[in-house]
């Protein structure tokens, strides 16, 4: 049997038996969907490491391709393709569902199920994402992933969850208009140049198109995930939706979903159309560069921890966006890492973020303080992955940004010395958080606070370790997460058996 | 040979770190210390094996090891790889043992720290960021040593935290350090990009000695690595958060922000010497800057008042010597001075903090004062100490490396553009007189603290695991330097043999009267103090303080004040102005008219409507009234309106 269809149907199949499960007429345990759901994410996990160990021998750059014709009068089958690009991101999603199941999950008392059964039904829309290589699921999977996460924010959110859920959703849903605009664009125009109506990226990358229209395109396509990266002048919904949603929506936004940005702008934008992008570079390669000193400039100016992480986060995704429009392949490897990296350290402070606000019920940093001396396991992490943020070098990020660096260095000089100029508020952002909640005077009256549990310092721990090792011996993850170029097809490896 | 040790040596730190950061709170503090003191002692052991090995071997040995391969990629390959030649022996040996020494000593001075786990961690994790740092072949490898040292330079000089003005303090060094960090990281992208893909510093200077780089690259490349030393070394224009720093516990001071630390700019030019060589510009940039850094801290050091301050100045003052001796491109005298340095003012740094731990923390010198009579032993650790930094002649380690730097500055010379020239004997007199200095703000502090009239009383003394490290470092800061000595004197050169084998500097075309200068100049200093400070009935017991040039200085907030207004208001001010991010306002506000006016328009368009719809059912009413007239059930009207319709029609009819 295939894996992939099971990959995206499994979390969908699980969310729904975790609801019905918390909707159960006095339920035997209150946490039986929060077992449903760590089931489901075990046996998932059990799948992709099939699909990830059973394939080493695997010559072709593609490792699994699913096909199966959906609207056939339309050229629409349901075609699902991984290559090691999208592999490693969804292997960053499912760590990132087992840290926010162990660690904020299980808090969710009010309407437990349908918190579950939403969290899944985000995963699943995020895993149909990575692996969808037919436009119109590829549009499908989009979308899909935002209903659930509008309906996170909006019900399980913080005290302005309202207006932040429908920023996100205008945002998102706007931006997503405009993609389906260029689907049909692209698809019009390669069905009048061959009479063939499909939506099948390898196929539709053959499509000669006029530089004109190839740059429409696919600034249709760049806008759409130039929101979820997301780039400077349209990133606006996200430190609302960060700071305003529940903890594990936090974690799948800042952990995953900004990567389903990334994630476009590879494949669609730079794998797509080639030329256009190459021309496009030098106006992305700025935009990148604004998000890095913009996102670390206000970073350093909020008082709310999770704004500020989220500022960060801007801050991060610049180094992203240079890297992929750098032009070269270490600019990409640079970015992939930079995203892998960026999902495992970000998350991890929004958890610790969300501990914090659990324990003390506020964000705001001038009335959190001095956590070491009551809680030192959690401030000990927190100034781990702070530092992390900061870009010290023998940790992940910092292997991105020196690849994507470098990669523009080759490009000019001046803007890489530019980027690297963000380094220093980044310095700022993380250890003026550092001093205001771990390292610093314990506040008059905080109440007593319980530190971590063991089991969370190990779940942390691995994600520390994880971030230690792509710092430090990053080449496995390297190799491993190359993008294929989609002038190879995998239904062509497929076939021949 | 046994490359194995390299790693181990690196290990043995890390381990510690890790072990008393996981046990803290299950540990007590004498089971930590010895943890930490473990740690660092193997790794002292191991460097002194290694160093043995390393002589035994030819005089152009070098051990290689190579771990794993961090990056490779097409154009770019980078390697955990570290390299012992006898320039990081050298260093390990200063880290390692100048570090067990401190170690030991702050085992006991932490004792009853409730927070000495957390010290130790991040002492040990220095020592091995330093080591990584020193013992790099590769320079990328090298940068996270650098950041690692930043880091535990933060988080030890914040290590009281309770008191905000430390952690002010901390994250000032970290700041003024990261932006060294960004130029290195600069410097490092052009290297790698003009090297064609590799940092391996064997590969970058051949590249440079082949003329792979242009000159205006190697400019470049040499003026962003230089930027990144003085920011690491306190030196202008970055010379403000040392003396900061000086918030952290003494031991870090002695270890971090005197001994090995500060020092890490001095070895990365020292490192990349060869490339500095093809950079006349930045050389001269080099020199100028290191004299006038010594001159400014030497004057600063002189008006202090807080004995750990005069240290932090001094220290300054003594990286100005080193940044001159290698502007000057004498990197072995910069070395041999990095090393002296270590010893002495470690010494200086370790004695200040048990005066002030067994005087009820008192730091200013002023209410200090004749504690020869209460702690003798302390006053030898620091007199000798203190004749070492100022150099007195033949007796002290300083005196030689000094004497080192003064006769490689006096030949130097810049062939700058243009014919414009820059030659030492300038810059050889300001060093001399930076000499004068350091021997007056020295003992004046000397004076000041162990003569005169008793100040605050001292209680307990000095353990006795505090004394053994003290007593070592006076060995070691007394006879560390004869191992190298002016020609003038006797012809020994063991230390630039042991660095260079091949080129051993010569100083033979030097007349006499240089070294009866830089010998005489600590002595007049002495002198000079002992007239105003040390006699009987000094003639000042404080310089007049009051007069408004000294006060800035005093405090040392002249620059301070400076970079405040200029740099961190401005800078506050902008990300308080920009704190709720315009753009976020700009789409907010644009969403609100399009909202309002969407509304106006609805509402219009609803009043619109409904007026219309008001109009139009009363005129059908109305039109309705008339046509319901017409049917009021009389026959005759019936046939009147039949008659005249039928008229009508014929009319028209007839007509059209």
């Amino acid at each position: 049997m295939n894996p992939l269809p099971a990959l995206v149907l499994l979390p969908l199949m699980g969310g729904v038996l975790a609801w019905v499960a918390g909707r159960m007429r006095a339920p035997i345990n209150p946490s039986t969907s929060w077992w449903v759901v760590l089931a489901t994410l075990s046996v998932e996990t059990l799948i992709l490491g099939m699909v990830t160990f059973a394939h080493r021998a695997h010559a072709g750059p593609w490792l699994e391709h699913f096909s199966m014709p959906w609207i056939p009068a339309m050229g629409i089958a349901v075609r699902l393709d991984m290559d090691g690009l999208s592999l490693s991101l969804i292997w960053l999603s499912l760590i990132l569902c087992f840290l926010c199941v162990f660690l904020a999950t299980r808090q969710v008392t009010a309407h437990a199920g349908a918190f579950h059964f939403l969290f899944l039904a985000t995963l699943a829309g995020i895993i149909g994402t990575f692996l969808a290589t037919d436009l119109f699921v590829f549009f499908f999977f989009w979308e899909l992933m935002l209903v659930p996460m509008f309906v996170l924010i909006a019900a399980w959110g913080h005290e302005d969850r309202q207006r932040a859920a429908m920023k996100f959703f205008m945002f998102t849903q706007g931006s997503g208009l405009l993609m389906l605009l260029s689907i049909l664009g692209l698809v019009m125009a390669h069905d009048r140049l061959t009479g063939v109506l499909t939506f099948d990226i390898f196929t539709l990358a053959q499509t000669p198109l006029s530089p004109a229209l190839s740059m429409l395109l696919m600034l249709g396509f760049f806008t759409a995930f130039a929101v979820k990266l997301p780039v400077v002048p349209v990133h606006v919904w996200l430190p609302d939706a960060h700071t305003q949603a529940p903890t594990a929506a936090s974690v799948l936004l800042a952990g995953i979903l900004l990567k389903t940005g990334g994630y476009g702008m590879i494949r669609f934008n730079v794998m797509l159309f080639p030329d256009a992008a190459s021309r496009f570079a030098p106006i992305a390669m700025g935009l990148g560069v604004a998000g890095i000193l913009y996102g670390a400039w206000l970073s350093c100016a909020q008082d709310d921890v999770k704004r500020l992480i989220a500022y960060s986060s801007i801050s991060h995704m610049g180094f992203v966006l240079l890297g992929i429009f750098s032009g070269s392949a270490m600019g990409m490897q640079g970015a992939i890492m930079q995203m892998l990296a960026h999902g495992l350290g970000t998350a991890a402070l929004f958890v610790i973020a969300g501990a914090i606000q659990d324990r003390l019920h506020t964000r705001d940093m001038n009335r959190i303080g001095g956590l070491w001396a009551a809680m030192p396991r959690l401030s000990g992490m927190g100034l781990f992955f702070a530092v992390a943020s900061l870009g010290m070098p023998g940790l992940g990020n910092f292997t991105g940004e020196f690849l994507v660096l470098l990669a523009t260095w080759h490009v000019s000089p001046a803007t890489a010395t530019l980027a690297a100029i963000g380094l220093v508020p980044a310095a700022i952002y993380a250890l003026r958080m550092v001093n205001r909640i771990f390292l610093a005077a314990p506040r008059a009256g905080l109440p007593s606070l319980e530190d971590f549990p063991v089991r969370h310092m190990a779940v942390l721990g691995c994600i520390m370790t994880f971030l230690i090792v792509l710092g430090l011996y990053p080449q496995p993850f390297r190799t491993f997460s190359v993008p294929s170029p989609l002038s190879v097809t995998a239904s062509q490896e497929d076939h021949t058996p | 040979m046994a490359t194995f040790l390299i790693p181990i040596l690196i290990l043995c730190p890390l381990a510690a770190s890790l072990i008393t950061f996981v046990s803290a709170g299950r540990m007590d503090a004498r089971g930590i210390g010895m943890v930490a003191c473990a740690g660092v002692g193997i790794s002292a052991v191991i460097s002194i094996i290694l160093s043995v090995m390393l002589l035994s071997g030819p005089v152009t040995g070098v051990l290689q090891v190579t771990l794993w391969p961090w990056m490779h990629m097409p154009g770019f390959s980078a390697d955990i790889a570290f390299m012992l030649d006898r320039v990081s022996m050298l260093m390990i040996l200063v880290v390692t043992v100048v570090g067990l020494l401190i170690h030991i000593y702050a085992a006991s001075y932490m004792y009853h720290d409730p927070g000495i786990a957390r010290f130790f961690a991040c002492m040990t994790l220095f020592v091995a960021a330093m080591l990584v740092l020193v013992l790099a072949s590769d320079l990328l490898c090298l940068f996270i040593g650098w950041e690692g040292v930043g880091l535990c330079s933060y988080l030890l000089i914040g290590f009281w935290y309770d008191d905000p003005a430390n952690t002010v303090a901390a994250r000032k060094a970290f700041y003024m350090t990261r932006m060294g960090d960004v130029a290195l990281l600069c410097g490092l992208l052009l290297l790698v990009t003009a090297t064609g893909g590799s940092l391996r510093i064997g590969t970058v200077l051949a590249a440079v000695a082949n003329g792979q780089l242009a000159p205006s690259g190697i400019n470049m490349a040499a003026l962003f690595i230089l930027v990144a030393a003085l920011a690491k070394s306190a030196q202008i224009p970055f010379q403000t958060w040392l003396p900061d720093a000086m918030a952290g516990p003494t031991p870090t001071s002695a270890l971090i922000h005197a001994a090995t630390m500060v020092t890490a700019g001095v070895y990365l030019i020292a490192r990349l010497h060869d490339l500095f060589a093809m950079a006349v510009p930045v050389m001269a940039l080099t020199a100028v800057l290191g004299a006038l850094t010594l001159l400014m801290g030497a004057c600063t050091a002189l008006v202090q008042s807080d004995l750990k301050r005069i240290l932090a100045w001094s220290t300054i003052s003594q990286l100005g010597y080193m940044f001159l001796a290698l502007g000057c491109g004498v990197w072995q005298a910069a070395l041999f001075h990095l090393m002296t340095h270590a010893f002495f003012k470690a010494l200086l740094f370790l004695t200040a903090g048990a005066i002030i731990m067994r005087a009820h923390h008192e730091q200013d010198i002023f209410r200090l004062g004749g504690l020869r009579h209460t702690m003798p032993g302390l006053t030898a650790a620091f007199v000798a100490g203190a004749s070492s930094l100022a150099g007195l002649p033949l007796v002290t380690a300083g005196f030689y490396s000094k004497e080192m730097i003064l006769s490689g500055v006096w030949s130097a010379h810049f062939n700058l553009t243009h014919g414009w020239t820059l030659s030492g004997p300038p810059l050889w007199g300001m060093a001399l007189l930076g000499a004068f200095l350091t021997a007056l703000y020295i003992f004046r502090c000397v004076f000041i603290v162990f003569c005169g009239k008793a100040g605050t009383g001292a209680a307990g003394r000095t353990s006795r695991l505090m004394s053994i490290p003290l007593g070592c470092l006076c060995i070691l800061s007394l006879c560390g330097g004869v191992i190298e000595m002016p020609d003038t004197l006797l012809p020994l050169h063991l230390f630039s043999g042991l660095l260079d084998p091949t080129a051993v500097l010569s100083h033979t075309h030097q007349p006499a009267w240089l070294v009866m200068a830089g010998a005489g100049a600590p002595l007049a200093g002495l002198g000079v103090a002992w007239v105003l400070w040390g006699r009987s009935s000094p003639v000042m017991r404080e310089i007049p303080g009051q007069a408004p040039v000294i006060c800035p200085v005093r405090t040392g907030r002249g620059m301070d004040a400076l970079y405040h207004y200029a740099f961190v208001q401005p800078f506050c001010l902008l990300a308080w102005l920009t704190r709720l991010d315009i753009l976020n306002h700009a789409v907010t506000g644009t969403g609100l008219l399009i909202q309002t006016a969407s509304a106006r328009i609805f509402r219009a368009r609803a009043d619109f409507l409904g007026r219309l719809a008001i109009q139009a059912t009363r005129m059908i009413r109305w039109a309705g009234h008339l046509l319901g007239l017409l049917h009021n059930g009389r026959v005759r009207w019936y046939a009147a309106w039949i008659a005249g319709g039928l008229c009508a029609g014929l009319a028209m009819a007839v007509l059209s």
